[in-house]
C-alpha cells in the first residue's frame, strides 16, 4: 500500500488580474514508513500540496490518495488518521505548553497519557516549561511543541510543512533526530523544507521549483545524476575569484558555496584554469574536485 | 589593520527584561566596508541586540556608537545613517515596485529628482522593467528580497542591517542576493547580517556567535575554524550553541 | 462531549487571559447605560422655564418661589396670556411652562381642588418627562406642606401636557437600545473575531484536519460569548431597575426568552461574518459598520423610526435589533404579554433561523 499517491495534481489561484499555478501537474507517491522530502524554495508549491493532501484544499485537476483514501471523497477518514503541522507556528500562544497538548489530545479523542510513549521523547524536553505560555517559547521549542501536538493521536502519517524554517541549526539537527526516531516507530513522514542540506536526511526527495517537480529520487541517486566534475575553488580574495571564474571562457557555472566557490566546466581543463587564475592575480588558489551536494544538483536542475 | 575605520562600537551593551538578561555585556567592533555575520541560536539574544543597535530599543546599560552616533541620545541620526531590511517586513505588498521605491526614497529624504534617477537605475539593474508597475505581491520572494535590499541602500547608508534576508529563497537567487551584498560592501557600505544558513556565514569577513545572550566567539570564519579545529562553520556553530543552557 | 467541553474551556482561557478585553466587555454595558440612561435622564439642572400665573395670589406665589428655589429650574420669563406659551416654546429658550388657573387660591380654598398645567417640550422625550416629573414633585411637595394644617386635604392636580411628541415615543428607549446594541456587539463581533483569529493564526488548519466536527468548533466559539452576554443582560436589567428606576412591567421570563432568541440571532450573524472575512480587522469592521451602524441608526434606538424617510423605514425592517427593541419595550415598559407581541417574536424567530441556516451552511470545511 502506498502511503500517499498524487496523480497529475494541478492547483491554480486566481489573483486580481492574473492567476498563479501553484502546483503544475505534479505526480508522486510515498511508500509506507519512509521519510519523503519536498525540497524547494518559497513558491515551489509545497504548502499547496500539503493542503491538498490534508483535505484542506481541493485540487483543480488530478486525484490524490492518502492511505488509499481519496482526498475529496474520504476527507473525514483522512482527518482522523493524519497528523499535520502547518508551515506557520499554529498553536495557541496564550495557552500553556500543557494546555495546548491537552487540547489537541482531546480534539483527537485521546489523552496525553494514552500516547505518552510516542511523544515522551520530545515532551521530556518541553516538560520543564509546561506551565509557560506557548507564545513565550522560542523557535526550536515551539516547533517541538507543534510536533508533539501533531503526534499526540498517534497518526499513521505525518505531514510537516516546513517545520524547520527560521529555526537555528542546532534545533534543526535535533528536530531531524526526532523524525528519524519516529520513522523507526513506523510512521510515514512527508516533510517539506527550503534547506537543501536537510535533503540528505530523507529517504527520498522531490526537488521542486515553481509548482513543478524537477526530479524525484533518493538523495544519493540525485547526486549521482549530476554527471559532471565539480570543483571547489578557493583563493584569498573570494569575491574577485567569483568574478574571475565567471569570466573564464570555459566556465559552465560558478556559485559561491560557503568557503569555496563551486565550479563546473564545459570541458576538463584544470591546468588551463590554474594558469588563468595565476594570471588574474590569485597566487594561492586551490582547485579541488568534490562530491556534489543536493544544492549543487538543485541549481543545475534550475538552470535546465 | 590599525587604520580601519570603526562604524559600530559597543561596550558592555546590555538589555534586561526584568530578571532576564537578553543581551549580556556585548562588546564588539565592526569596521567600515566589512560584511559582519551576527549568528546565534533562536533565543540567544540576536534580535534584542540588533534592536538596540538600530536605535529602536533602549539598552539597560552599556555603550554603543553606530556610525559615530550614540544609541541613547542620537537615535534619529542613527536612523538616517543606516538601512534596515528584515525577512518579515520589507516592502508594501499592495504598492507597485515604482511606488515602493518612491515611498522609501521619500522616507529617507531624497529629493524628487534623486528618487527618479535612483528609481530608473534600480529598475535597470534588477531588470524589472516589465514588472515596474506591478504590485510587489506578484513578485517571487527572491525578487522581493533583492528589491527590498536595493531600496534599503538607496539613500547610501553607512551601515545596512539585514535580518535573515535570504530565508526561504531559492539557491540561485540566494547567491545573487549575496552578490549584491558583496557589491554594497565594495562600495563602502558596512553590512551587518544575521542568517541561519551556515554557508552564508562563510561569506562574511568576520562573524560573531551569540550563546545565551553573550558573544561566545568573534573572528573571521577561517580563524574560528582553526580555533575550534572544525571543518566548517556549521561545526563551529554546533559546538558553541550546543552548550547553550538557556531553555530557549 | 468531552471534546466540546475541552474546547469550550480553551475558549474561556483565551477570554479570561485577555483581561483588558474582558473588562471592556463587562464594563461596556454599564458605561453605556449610565451615559445613555442615567446621565441624560437625571442630570438636568437649571432648565429655563416660563410661568403663566393667571391667579397672582399668595398660593401661586409660594409655589412659584418653591419652583424657583429648586436647583432644577430657572424662571426665564413670566407670561401674561395663553398665546405667549407657544411663542415661548418656539423661541427655543424654555423647556417647560407652568400655568396656574385663575383664582387659584379661592378655588382651592372652596372646592379643596385646584389645577396646574405643566407643559413640556417633548422633542427630547426623556428630558421632558423628567422635567415634568420634577415640577410635579415640587407642586406635590407644596400640597403636602399645606395639608399638614388643613383637613380635609387640598388637592392640587397637575395636568401634564407634552408638546410636539405627545405619545412620548422614544422615552425609556435607552435601556432597550443599549440591550440591543451590547448583545449584538458582544455576540456578533466577538464571535466572528474569535473564529477569524483561528484562521489568522493558522490553528484553523489543524482544527479542520482533525476529527472534530465543524459544528463543535462553532458551538465552542459561541458558548462563552453566550455566557458573557447573559452576564451583561443581568447587569443591564439590575442597573435599569435599581439605578435608573425603570421597573420591569411585564414577565421577566418572557423578556429572557426573547433576549435569548435575539442572542442566538446575533451569534449566528457572528458566524456568518466569520465565514466571509479572513482577518480579525475585517471581521471587526464588518461587525461595526455592517451591524452596529444600522442598529444605532435604524433600530429606533437613536432616531424614532416614524420620523424616517419611507425607504429607511422599510430598510429598518431587516434589522433584527429593531424587532428586539420593540419586544423589550413592549414587555419591559408596557408590560405586554406574548399574545400582544407574537408578531415580532415570529419575525425575530424567522430571522434567527435564516441566519443560523446560512451561517452553518457557509461554514467551510476547507480553506477555500
Amino acid at each position: 500500500m502506498k502511503a500517499v499517491e498524487l496523480k497529475n495534481i494541478v492547483k491554480t489561484y486566481a489573483l486580481k488580474k492574473s492567476s498563479v499555478t501553484a502546483v503544475d501537474d505534479v505526480s508522486f507517491s510515498v511508500e509506507e514508513g519512509e521519510i519523503f522530502g519536498l525540497i524547494g524554495p518559497d513558491g515551489a508549491g509545497k504548502t499547496s500540496i500539503f493542503r491538498i493532501l490534508t483535505t484542506l484544499l481541493l485540487a483543480d485537476k488530478g486525484n490524490a490518495k492518502v492511505l488509499c483514501n481519496d482526498v475529496v471523497k474520504d476527507w473525514k477518514t483522512i482527518r482522523d488518521i493524519v497528523g499535520y503541522m502547518p508551515g506557520r507556528f499554529s498553536l495557541y500562544q496564550d495557552l500553556t505548553v500543557e494546555e495546548n497538548l491537552d487540547f489537541f489530545a482531546t480534539i483527537f479523542n485521546t489523552t496525553i497519557q494514552e500516547n505518552y510513549d510516542l511523544v515522551a521523547d520530545i515532551y521530556k524536553q518541553l516538560e520543564p516549561f509546561k506551565t509557560r505560555r506557548a507564545g513565550k517559547l522560542s523557535g526550536g521549542m515551539k516547533q517541538k511543541l507543534a510536533l508533539s501536538c501533531a503526534l499526540i493521536h498517534k497518526p499513521k502519517i505525518l505531514f510537516l510543512d516546513e517545520p524547520t524554517t527560521g529555526v537555528d541549526p542546532v534545533s534543526r539537527k535535533e528536530f531531524w533526530e526526532i523524525l528519524k526516531r519516529l520513522k523507526k516507530q513506523g510512521i510515514t513522514i512527508l516533510v517539506s523544507t527550503p534547506y537543501m542540506d536537510e535533503a540528505k536526511l530523507c529517504d527520498r526527495i522531490a526537488l521542486m521549483q515553481k509548482g513543478k517537480i524537477m526530479t524525484i529520487d533518493t538523495p544519493e541517486a540525485i547526486v549521482n545524476q549530476f554527471g559532471k566534475n565539480l570543483y571547489a575553488v578557493h583563493s584569498e580574495s573570494m569575491f574577485k575569484l567569483l568574478n574571475d571564474l565567471r569570466s573564464f571562457t570555459k566556465t559552465e557555472s560558478c556559485f559561491a558555496f560557503g568557503e569555496n566557490h563551486h565550479l563546473t566546466l564545459k570541458e576538463e581543463c584544470t591546468t588551463e584554469l590554474e594558469k588563468y587564475l595565476l594570471a588574474s592575480g590569485h597566487n594561492n588558489a586551490t582547485i579541488k574536485k568534490l562530491e556534489p551536494g543536493i544544492e549543487d544538483c538543485f541549481m543545475q536542475l534550475m538552470k535546465k | 589593520m590599525t587604520q580601519k575605520e570603526i562604524v559600530i562600537k559597543t561596550n558592555k551593551l546590555t538589555k534586561k527584561f526584568g530578571d532576564f538578561i537578553a543581551a549580556n555585556e556585548i562588546t564588539f567592533e565592526v569596521y567600515k566596508g566589512e560584511i559582519f555575520g551576527f549568528l546565534g541560536a533562536n533565543g540567544a539574544g540576536k534580535t534584542t541586540a540588533m534592536k538596540m543597535l538600530i536605535g529602536i530599543s533602549k539598552p539597560s546599560y552599556g555603550y554603543a556608537q553606530i556610525a559615530g552616533y550614540d544609541v541613547y541620545k542620537e537615535t534619529e541620526l542613527i536612523k538616517k545613517n543606516i538601512g534596515y531590511m528584515s525577512q518579515k517586513f520589507s516592502l508594501y505588498e499592495d504598492l507597485t515596485i515604482k511606488e515602493n521605491i518612491h515611498l522609501f526614497g521619500g522616507i529617507y529624504g531624497l529629493s524628487e529628482e534623486q528618487i527618479k534617477t535612483k528609481r530608473e537605475a534600480l529598475i535597470d539593474k534588477l531588470d524589472l522593467h516589465s514588472q515596474a508597475d506591478k504590485l510587489v505581491a506578484s513578485l517571487p520572494l527572491g525578487w522581493k528580497q533583492k528589491l527590498a535590499f536595493s531600496i534599503a541602500i538607496v539613500h547610501k547608508p553607512k551601515i545596512i542591517f539585514l535580518d535573515e534576508p535570504t530565508g526561504g529563497v531559492d539557491p540561485i537567487t540566494r547567491r545573487q542576493f549575496w552578490d549584491m551584498i558583496y557589491e554594497a560592501a565594495a562600495n563602502g557600505i558596512t553590512v551587518f547580517v544575521t542568517t541561519h544558513y551556515m554557508d552564508e556565514a562563510e561569506y562574511c569577513n568576520r562573524v560573531s556567535i551569540m550563546v545565551d545572550g553573550v558573544i561566545q566567539a568573534i573572528d573571521s570564519p577561517d580563524g574560528l575554524k582553526r580555533k575550534y579545529n572544525a571543518q566548517s562553520m556549521e561545526e563551529v556553530f554546533l559546538m558553541l550553541a550546543r552548550g547553550a543552557k538557556r531553555g530557549e | 462531549m468531552k471534546q466540546l467541553l475541552t474546547f469550550i474551556k480553551k475558549e474561556f482561557h483565551h477570554i479570561l487571559r485577555d483581561t483588558r478585553s474582558l473588562l471592556v466587555l463587562l464594563a461596556l454595558p454599564i458605561v453605556q447605560l449610565l451615559i445613555f440612561g442615567f446621565a441624560i435622564t437625571n442630570e438636568i439642572r437649571n432648565s429655563n422655564i416660563a410661568i403663566l400665573d393667571n391667579a397672582k395670589d399668595e398660593t401661586t406665589q409660594k409655589i412659584i418661589t418653591k419652583i424657583e428655589n429648586s436647583k432644577y429650574f430657572d424662571i426665564d420669563r413670566t407670561l401674561t396670556t395663553n398665546n405667549q406659551i407657544e411663542e415661548a416654546f418656539k423661541s427655543g429658550k424654555i423647556k417647560l411652562a407652568v400655568v396656574f388657573q385663575t383664582n387659584f387660591q379661592n378655588v382651592l380654598a372652596h372646592t379643596n381642588k385646584a389645577q396646574v398645567q405643566i407643559i413640556a417640550d417633548a422633542t427630547d422625550p426623556n428630558q421632558a418627562t423628567t422635567l415634568a416629573n420634577y415640577a410635579n414633585a415640587i407642586i406635590m411637595d407644596y400640597q403636602n406642606d399645606l395639608n399638614e394644617t388643613n383637613k380635609p386635604p387640598y388637592t392640587i392636580s397637575a395636568e401634564i401636557r407634552m408638546l410636539y411628541n405627545p405619545e412620548l415615543k422614544g422615552a425609556y428607549s435607552s435601556v432597550p437600545g443599549v440591550m440591543g446594541m451590547i448583545l449584538l456587539l458582544i455576540s456578533t463581533m466577538m464571535t466572528s473575531i474569535s473564529i477569524v483569529k483561528e484562521k489568522e493564526l493558522g490553528t484553523m488548519e489543524i482544527l479542520l484536519v482533525s476529527p472534530i466536527k465543524p459544528l463543535m468548533i462553532i458551538l465552542s466559539k459561541v458558548v462563552p460569548y453566550f455566557v458573557i452576554s447573559l452576564v451583561n443582560i443581568a447587569t443591564i436589567l439590575l442597573l435599569s431597575v435599581f439605578v435608573l428606576g425603570m421597573p420591569i412591567q411585564g414577565s421577566l421570563f418572557l423578556l429572557i426568552v426573547v433576549t435569548v432568541l435575539y442572542l442566538i440571532c446575533a451569534l449566528s450573524l457572528g458566524i456568518l461574518i466569520s465565514t466571509v472575512t479572513e482577518s480579525q480587522l475585517a471581521a471587526m469592521l464588518l461587525s461595526l459598520l455592517g451591524l452596529m451602524l444600522p442598529v444605532v441608526m435604524l433600530s429606533g434606538y437613536a432616531f424614532p423610526i416614524a420620523n424616517m424617510p419611507v425607504v429607511l423605514q422599510a430598510l429598518s425592517n431587516i434589522v433584527p435589533a429593531k424587532w428586539y427593541i420593540i419586544l423589550v419595550k413592549s414587555v419591559m415598559i408596557k408590560g405586554l404579554g406574548l399574545s400582544a407581541i407574537w408578531n415580532e417574536v415570529l419575525i425575530l424567530t424567522a430571522m434567527t433561523i435564516f441566519f443560523l441556516f446560512v451561517s452553518l451552511k457557509r461554514f467551510k470545511i476547507r480553506l477555500q
